[in-house]
């Protein structure tokens, strides 16, 4: 299949899905009010509503790698009932639909959830409707993607490259760090890709957990949907911007990095 | 400082039982067929496979299940050379060598390692990358980065095998060389009967996760008590009950030989021993049966004829005896062999 030719009814059928992937993309440049664009684009509104995406998002992503990386490592290594559930609970996110996480995270996290409380009591900490609140809906979204991908990567990661380094003397740590990690690089840098854009334009959890407040929460897909209410054109212009920086991101990653991916 | 062990694993299906004592400056080959467990022991000794058992290793207590003692592989001061070599492909060439060098908290790893790989001739790959080494400078490499580590038991798993053929010779004389300046013990495994000969001093013919047959080269392919070890030494080999001047084989075909002795015995003949004959030969043979040739391989100068009968033997011709004897796939034969040249051992 992959030499030969592919029959003609597949090559209809993968242009149709192009087209349904491309023609709502025209839609936006087509419909974009180009005339406003540099003044809604340069307004303080948006750059403020840029700046807490890229901040959210990134932040998102390295909290991701900090603990879905290890996630993944212990989820490789076991095996049956546990991992079963363990994958089910580091997955469910994926699968839930991103308000009932908001939803959840208020639970979990608000003044008087299950941990907020213990937080609120204890220091006065409150975490919904905060910038951290927007982080935590977006890691709590988007880490599922980074510990798939990196556990896809151990899974497929020769095992003897860990005996060899052990044989040589190496303990735990220095295996990991040394051997290990150098060698899941492409996973992880396809895991956090992937985080990070599906952070990025993340809607449904951060603005039921984190609300809209510019500056603070407001990022810029709940800019988007505000905007819609009352200026579509400018969300229209928004909206053309967040595809702008992820494409640029995204190119630029590939080029440096991510080769093949 | 030697090796003592007495390894058992059970998986399922397969099961690996052996006694294993090595003495320091040693070398000794595991010598089976694919499957046969090599690798399991070798891992299991290197701590990677729990067993059921006792490794000692130079009076150290590395794993004994009884008491319940089991050393980490990376505590173990050992070195695993791995089949393909398994160097780690996003590390320099001195990197890799410097790795357990580093492991050892050693300030100087880099310096030390340089120098081994100097001292290698191998000094101007420092930098390249292991993806850029041919297969023969990967297996020194890989030796080097293990050799390094100053381990006490050195275990190699088929240290030949990933090579092209064109090249084997010559790693071997330098494996050798390398082996013979290492202080400790030495275990090889590998499937390859030359290379257990040209490397080993003894030799463990492991099959179905026993050890069938021990010692040197010479003891070892003179007296094979298995048929992969018959058939690396290109013998036959017969296995039956012996009564005085004949064996009785398994299903019933008596072969003469003097002075069988008595009970379970492994007999040995030579293909130069078989003879072969259009008719049936008048002569002193006290072994002669009719059979059929079931198959001819050529072997340098000589022909080597297999053929099928009460008892199937392999025997060893001339060219020209092939066509006189109008020798092909399917002919009928004589075969004769003298009682004297069955040479029988107790099983």
């Amino acid at each position: 299949m992959s030499q030969g030719r592919v029959p003609a009814a597949l090559v209809a059928l993968a242009g149709i899905g192009l087209l349904f992937f491309f023609l709502p993309l025209a839609g936006l440049i087509v419909r974009a009010p180009w005339d406003q664009a540099v003044a809604s684009i340069s307004s303080a509104e948006t750059v403020t509503a840029l700046e807490l995406s890229l901040f959210c998002s990134a932040a998102a992503t390295a909290i991701a790698l900090v603990l879905g990386i290890p996630l993944a490592l212990v989820l490789s290594r076991t095996s049956g009932m546990v991992r079963a559930v363990l994958r089910a609970l580091t997955t469910l996110p994926m699968v839930l639909p991103p308000v009932v996480g908001g939803v959840a995270l208020l639970l979990a996290f608000g003044r008087t959830g299950l941990v907020g409380s213990l937080l609120y009591r204890a220091f006065g900490v409150q975490i919904p409707f905060t910038t951290a609140a927007a982080v935590m809906a977006e890691t709590f979204v988007a880490m599922p993607f980074l510990v798939i991908a990196v556990e896809a990567g151990l899974r497929s990661l020769d095992p003897r490259y860990e005996e060899a380094a052990r044989a040589l003397g190496a303990r735990g740590w220095m295996v990991f760090a040394r051997v290990t990690l150098p060698l899941l690089r492409p996973a992880i840098l396809s895991g956090a890709v992937l985080c990070w854009a599906r952070a990025l334009g993340e809607f449904g959890a951060t603005i039921t957990f984190a609300g809209n407040f510019p500056g603070r929460t407001q990022t810029v897909p709940i800019a988007v949907y505000v905007a819609l209410e009352t200026h579509p054109d400018s969300a229209i212009l928004l909206s053309l911007v967040l595809l702008a920086v992820s494409v640029a991101i995204l190119a630029g990653l590939r080029d440096r990095w991510l080769g093949a991916i | 400082m030697s090796l003592t062990a007495s390894v058992r694993v059970d998986r399922d299906g397969f099961g690996l039982d052996v006694q294993l004592d090595v003495d320091e400056g040693e070398t000794v080959a595991v010598l089976g067929p694919n499957g046969a467990g090599k690798t399991t022991l070798l891992r299991a000794l290197a701590g990677l496979v729990p067993i059921v058992g006792r490794v000692e290793l130079a009076g150290e207590l590395l794993e004994d299940s009884a008491l319940r003692v089991r050393v980490p592989t990376e505590l173990r001061r050992i070195g695993l050379v791995f089949q393909d070599h398994v160097l780690f492909p996003h590390l320099s060439v001195l990197d890799n060598v410097a790795f357990g060098l580093r492991a050892q908290q050693r300030a100087d790893a880099k310096q030390v390692g340089l120098g081994w790989l100097q001292r290698a001739g191998l000094g101007d790959k420092a930098s390249s990358m292991p993806r850029e080494l041919s297969g023969g400078q990967a297996q020194r490499v890989a030796l080097l980065r293990t050799l390094a580590t100053e381990p006490r038991l050195l275990l190699l798993d088929e240290p030949l095998s990933a090579l092209d053929v064109t090249i084997r010779a010559e790693v071997r004389r330098e494996l050798s060389r390398q082996l013979a300046s290492f202080h400790g013990v030495r275990l090889i495994v590998t499937h390859d009967p030359v290379e257990a000969i040209a490397l080993a001093d003894r030799i463990v013919v492991l099959e179905h996760g026993r050890v069938v047959q021990s010692g040197t080269p010479a003891e070892v392919t003179a007296r094979p008590r298995s048929r992969f070890v018959a058939d690396l030494a290109g013998v036959n080999l017969l296995r039956g009950k012996a009564h005085g001047d004949h064996i009785k084989l398994a299903h019933g075909a008596l072969v003469a030989a003097s002075d069988a002795g008595e009970g379970d015995v492994f007999a040995v003949i030579h293909p130069r021993a078989v003879a072969l004959f259009l008719t049936r030969p008048e002569g002193s043979a006290r072994n002669v049966w009719k059979g059929e040739t079931e198959g001819i391989d050529l072997h340098g100068e000589r022909v080597r004829v297999r053929v099928n009968g009460p008892v199937p033997l392999v025997a060893e011709v001339t060219p020209s005896a092939v066509r006189d004897l109008h020798l092909h796939a399917g002919a009928p034969v004589w075969i004769a062999v003298k009682a004297t040249e069955v040479s029988v051992y107790p099983a």
